[in-house]
């Protein structure tokens, strides 16, 4: 393949004048600096007489841009170009295409830099206060569904409330023991070698019993669960929102509340306590195993201590928070869902965001409950 | 007169599991011709179009294109031959995260050296070349309408000017006025680049608009491939219905 050239020649005409030669493939492979050379050769010469093009081989859209262009610059109309049919008709498309009248919407930019940071400041504002009014009318309107639902059985979605209830409950089992088991191992060693300076090992069970049941159990199983269905959640009803499957449900007269969320929200509620109490007992799994190999700790005399010396409120201080953990990792999962906007980009956006609302609010209402316990005594 | 081949497929076999789609399909299609495939619903014109470009491994059977196999080419070589194609997919297929302007530069950023002012330009050629302003290029994909979105997805397909373009269903889904002009864009491109096009529709209006040949996929293979003047003397009783059905006939009445 030829790459792309030109001659620039006094044309011989009387009255002055150059002539441009063109030679070579105009394709879109060579053009990479043509151009330039080009539009520096042609500015500042003496006017073009004619163009000469019968040595060039190829040319594509591109290349007719460019030397259409170059000739645009100049001023020079196409009439003034030798050239086979095929060409004379590309650079005549190209003449027609770039100077076609636009009649596209007018920019709008308003004020200078700085008011437009302003702008952009207050924008933020209002839209975390926007945010936070949405969330709060989102959880309104849900319970409402969900309070609807829950008094009229019969209208309950049981098949869709089942299968969540499996997804993100029943599957979920494996995981939450697996990682609370470990937690609960992990608290006993650490316990254990601390304490084993002031020979005091037993109190590990303390240790393990209190912490497993009041803290780790629950957490634990809320901040998978974030992880693993309230991301599932935004990105299914994200994926349905994208697809129109919403707008077409709501056409159908079904409130997507109803059909999608209440479902999932109730599943969550109810799922999350049943995976905290398969926590409790993995990470006292852990920990009566560590304590029987490593500390000489009987497994009968670890639960016998943990009778005694271990209140059973500690387990229900854990529990306790377990449906609210559900529900807000449910609406948070359900409504960055329906925030989904038409393009892919946005569905990761929400996902995001989604998976780190609902880990931050996990933490930030154990806080609060802790708070709330402990001013309470228990 | 012997016309070189842009695309050769011999004797093609495509299978999802035990469902076979294509079996022993045999097509030619020539330099510079624009070739219409159409077929009922399902019978796998859009999994053709995937064989031929690589999208979809065929269990048997050699696709040419241009003399290249590319069935059993490396990924070098698949790279020579992808900068021969442009493909405009039935959606447009468009990256989302992307304005408009920045995916027709995709293709040139994959597969050309230029410099980015020029790149830029070309783009802007390009988008205004498929009908849209050069606004749209600013815009993106999801900010745009179905009919909008076709074109964008014309003028990335186009962004290197290649030789061999694959329409699937370029005119479906847009106004009668907006396909017409599509029609007749392609067929300005064809007449200027002399292009190859091979055009999945069934719009009866665009094939007669556009098409050279037309390639009637069906039984699992090509059944006929002629004009359309010679295919509506053809017997298979689809086709007969095809363009002796009301909407075939309207689309040709003003023709006889």
């Amino acid at each position: 393949m030829a790459a792309p050239g030109f001659d620039l020649q006094p044309s011989g005409h009387p009255d002055g004048g150059q002539r441009l030669t063109l030679y070579g493939d105009w394709t879109i492979a060579g053009l990479s600096t043509i151009r330039r050379r080009l539009a520096s050769s042609l500015q500042g010469a003496a006017p073009i007489e004619r163009i000469v093009t019968a040595d060039v081989g190829r040319l594509d859209t591109a290349g007719a841009f460019v030397i259409d262009q170059a000739l645009r610059e100049q001023g020079i109309d196409l009439d003034r170009v030798e050239a086979s049919q095929r060409i004379a008709a590309l650079l005549k498309q190209a003449r027609d295409i770039a100077t076609r009248e636009e009649q596209g919407p007018v920019e709008v930019r308003t004020g200078p830099a700085l008011i437009r940071f302003l702008e952009r400041i207050g924008g933020a504002a209002v839209h975390v206060w926007d945010e936070f009014i949405e969330t709060l009318s989102f959880l309104g309107e849900t319970l409402f569904s969900v309070t609807a639902t829950v008094i009229r059985p019969w209208k309950m979605r049981w098949k869709a409330l089942v299968s969540v209830m499996e997804n993100s409950g029943l599957d979920a089992v494996p995981i939450v023991a697996f990682l609370s088991f470990f937690v609960g191992m992990v608290v006993a060693f650490i316990g254990a070698s601390t304490l084993a300076e002031f020979g005091a090992t037993i109190f590990v069970v303390e240790l393990v019993g209190i912490a497993v049941l009041r803290e780790f159990g629950v957490v634990l199983a809320a901040i998978i669960l974030a992880g693993r269905t309230n991301s599932a959640f935004t990105a299914q009803i994200g994926a349905m929102k994208m697809r129109q499957e919403i707008d077409a449900m709501t056409t159908l007269g079904l409130d997507p509340l109803d059909v999608i969320v209440a479902p999932r929200v109730i599943a969550m509620v109810v799922m999350t306590p049943v995976l905290a109490f398969v926590g409790v007992l993995a990470g006292l799994g852990g920990g009566v195993l560590v304590g029987w190999l490593a500390l000489d700790i009987n497994p009968s005399v670890f639960f016998g201590r943990m009778q005694d010396f271990v209140p059973l409120s500690h387990f229900w201080v854990g529990m306790s928070k377990a449906p609210v953990f559900g529900l807000v990792i449910a609406l948070i999962g359900c409504r960055q869902g329906l925030q989904v906007g038409g393009s892919v980009q946005s569905l990761g956006q929400h996902t995001t965001k989604s998976v780190v609302q609902a880990i931050f609010s996990i933490i930030v209402i154990d806080a609060l409950f802790a708070t709330l316990y402990m001013e309470l005594d228990i | 007169m012997t016309r070189s081949v842009a695309i050769r497929v011999r004797g093609l076999k495509t299978a999802y599991g035990p469902h076979i789609v294509h079996e022993a399909l045999d097509l030619d299609v020539f330099e510079g011709e624009i070739i219409g495939i159409i077929g009922p619903s399902g019978c796998g014109k859009s999994v053709l179009l995937r064989a031929i470009v690589g999208l979809k491994p065929p269990a048997d059977g050699r696709v040419h294109v241009f003399g290249k196999d590319v069935t059993h080419l490396g990924s070098r070589d698949i790279r020579a031959v992808q900068e021969l194609w442009g493909i405009m997919f039935q959606d447009g297929a468009l990256f989302s995260n992307l304005t408009v302007q920045e995916n027709v530069m995709v293709p040139m950023r994959e597969h050309t050296n230029l410099p980015l002012a020029l790149m830029r330009d070309l783009a802007d050629q390009k988008i205004r070349m498929s009908g849209l302003e050069t606004w749209a290029g600013q815009k993106y994909p999801s900010d745009l309408s179905g009919g909008m979105r076709k074109r964008a997805a014309l003028a990335r397909a186009m962004a290197l000017d290649p030789p061999l373009l694959f329409l699937d269903e370029p005119t479906a889904g847009l106004d009668p006025i907006t396909a017409s002009g599509f029609d007749s864009l392609i067929r300005e491109l064809q007449g200027t680049l002399g292009l190859t096009v091979f055009l999945v529709t069934h719009d009866v209006d665009t094939l007669k608009g556009t098409c050279d040949r037309i390639a009637v996929l069906g039984d699992k293979r090509v059944i006929a491939v002629d004009t359309m003047a010679g295919l509506r003397r053809h017997s298979d009783p689809w086709i007969q219905a095809y363009f002796g059905g009301p909407r075939g006939r309207a689309a040709l009445a003003g023709e006889v």
